[in-house]
């Protein structure tokens, strides 16, 4: 059992949730009200991580995050060292690939709001970033709940895109599940079995949370 | 220089005019005094809900100015358009629009947002209890009757302590017994509150039972304004006895004017029915009348009673509904199926003179009822500008 594999992944699903869920908010409100022109556009540049290939997400990642690209370049001269191969980049790149999985949710929690309920919090007097807190969240809440356990679940189990950005590097980028590989490569079937195993209940546990939250919201509203 | 043309003096009460032609046209002008009630009513796409919604700055008109309590909302000539949270209005909305995740008692509070946070639950609770919701504070909406969640509604709205009150359709989402005890509970509420308050519905029954005053709307055009009694008995014109889908419209000639006597009398028919004298149409004038059921008296079958030579018609019933106490008839005239006359007689009266389908009837059309109107042209209902058509014509 790698440790400091499952640890690396715990820390990368958590840094992602963070970065992911204001970001998430914010990209899913605007799709769910703006009215602009590209939105078509805009979303589906969203969702494009769903339907690419793992290795072709990684490949251009690895190209614009890479030392002779302009992002690359950029970041290794404020922070020091470059992206790829990296704990930063691996952020990074997981950031990007779980988009569709923190905004889409919350876009249809949002959408889901009735227009007259926001109308009625500013004829109560209600200022529009405290409709956003009082109502609009609150009432959103099971999107953000299923943003965070999928943008969670989906971190730990992302492969291909890991292995492209980040490679196999013990404690920097090498994650639970880049491990198990590993571990089935050098014929090691115990440690393989015993980290899919927890690799599976931890996936089980999110998706059982979003579904309970799920069920228990539209409950509520009815 | 809108303001050098019109320098409207800005009075109390709630002073709104609005126009403009796309995308959905408004031409309208209203009043509403401080504790008057004002009701709004139209088909639907008359523009009464665009007209609630531009008062409480949910909408805005291309060119309008509201005002209200003598504070300018809206002034599209001088690019002045408050937000909803600056104009303290207190808003039903059709669906209530509660928010689902608080209580009763915080759906009101949130809307005390001017009071001190400790002063709050207090003013929540009297509130409540001004619309008969003592005692379900802690309910949330999804927990509440129809009727309880428009309360909430109503306590909401009248949180903020509004300068003006809307109502949007308020009863229209509960059953027929509810809606009966929420109008009553708004003419009571009606006297503790001194503030204009409009009331957008299709219902005329509605309208004329709590308005003071009716504003018919049509293609969002005013096409009359007035107390519900003149509106419903002396329509301005033919689109506006059909807008208030009032019945007993007819065309017919003007015969001849008997000024010395009072009257003017039509051709009808085969009738010549005697009016309350409008000079305005001379003989030979083609026009439209109207009369009010109120106004149609049946004869008794076993003796004559005064007002038999008052205009008197004769027919074949058509249709028979009892409704309990009251009984609606409709008068095939002459036995013709299209001239239906509509009028309501007590049930007992409709069964002691044998009313039923198929058997002949004489009624009297009571002079004072019948109320004359230039002709509605034909093709005018569907042509592009109707309400100026008929209001020029009024003119």
């Amino acid at each position: 059992m790698d440790w400091s594999a499952l640890d690396l992944s715990l820390r990368l699903a958590f840094w992602t949730c963070v970065v992911l869920l204001p970001l998430g908010v914010l990209a899913g409100r605007a799709l769910a009200y703006g009215r602009f022109a590209g939105k078509g556009f805009v979303e589906a540049v969203v969702a494009l991580p769903l339907v690419l290939p793992p290795t072709v997400l990684g490949y251009y990642l690895l190209v614009a995050f890479g030392g002779a690209s302009t992002v690359g370049r950029l970041y290794e001269a404020v922070v020091g060292h470059g992206l790829v191969f990296r704990f930063d980049g691996l952020l990074l790149a997981s950031i990007v690939f779980n988009l569709p999985f923190a905004v889409q949710p919350l876009q249809r929690a949002f959408e889901a709001i009735p227009s007259d309920v926001q109308e009625a919090a500013w004829c109560s007097g209600m200022s529009r970033w405290r409709t956003f807190w009082r109502i609009e969240l609150p009432l959103a809440w099971p999107g953000v709940v299923s943003a965070l356990a999928l943008t969670f679940a989906h971190t730990l189990g992302e492969f291909g895109v890991v292995l492209m950005i980040g490679g196999n590097i013990a404690g920097e980028t090498k994650t639970a599940a880049i491990a198990i590989y590993d571990r089935v490569q050098a014929f090691d079937d115990a440690a393989a079995g015993t980290m899919s195993a927890v690799l599976l209940a931890l996936s089980f546990l999110s998706i059982g949370l979003v579904y309970t939250v799920a069920r228990h919201g539209s409950r509520r509203r009815a | 220089m809108a303001r050098d043309a019109a320098p409207e003096p800005v009075g109390d009460g709630l002073n709104v005019r609005l126009r403009q032609e796309r995308p959905i046209p408004l031409d309208v002008e209203l009043r509403c005094a401080p504790g008057e009630l004002l009701a709004l009513v139209g088909p639907s796409g008359s523009g009464k809900s665009t007209i609630l919604r531009a008062v409480a700055g949910l909408y805005r008109p291309r060119h309008g100015d509201i005002a209200c309590d003598g504070q300018s909302w809206l002034d599209t000539g001088r690019g002045l358009n408050r937000s909803p949270q600056r104009r303290r209005v207190g808003l039903v909305f059709q669906d209530y629009a509660l928010f689902p995740h608080l209580s009763a008692l915080h759906n009101v509070t949130a809307a005390l947002g001017h009071l001190p946070p400790r002063g709050r639950g207090a003013r929540g609770r009297e509130l409540l209890g001004m619309v008969n919701l003592a005692g379900l504070e802690d309910r949330r909406p999804a927990e509440l009757s129809g009727g309880q969640r428009q309360r909430v509604a109503l306590a909401r709205a009248l949180a903020r302590d509004p300068a003006v009150l809307l109502l949007d359709e308020p009863f229209a989402a509960v059953d027929q017994v509810t809606r009966r005890k929420l109008r009553q509970e708004l003419v009571v509420l009606r006297r503790r509150v001194d503030m204009p308050i409009v009331l957008v519905t299709h219902d005329l029954n509605e309208a004329a039972l709590l308005a003071d005053r009716l504003c018919v709307l049509h293609r969002g055009r005013t096409l009359q304004d007035g107390p519900p009694a003149e509106v419903m008995t002396r329509p301005h014109s033919a689109l506006v006895a059909r807008v208030m889908d009032l019945g007993n419209i007819f065309d017919a000639v003007v015969a001849e004017q008997r000024p010395a006597a009072g009257l003017t009398v039509l051709r009808w028919l085969d009738y010549a029915l005697e009016a309350r004298h409008a000079p305005a149409f001379p003989p030979g004038a083609k026009l439209t009348w109207v009369i009010p059921p109120s106004h149609i008296v049946l004869h008794r079958r076993d003796r004559p009673s005064r007002g038999e030579h008052e205009n008197p018609v004769r027919g074949t019933v058509g249709e028979l509904a009892v409704l309990g106490e009251t009984t609606n008839v409709t008068l095939a005239v002459n036995g013709r199926k299209d001239c239906p006359l509509f009028f309501t007689v007590a049930t007992h009266a409709a069964r002691r003179n044998g009313l039923a389908i198929g058997v002949a009837a004489t009624v009297s059309l009571l002079s004072v009822g019948i109320h004359l109107m230039p002709r509605e042209e034909r093709g005018e209902q569907r042509a592009v500008d109707p309400a100026r058509h008929e209001l020029a014509a009024i003119r």
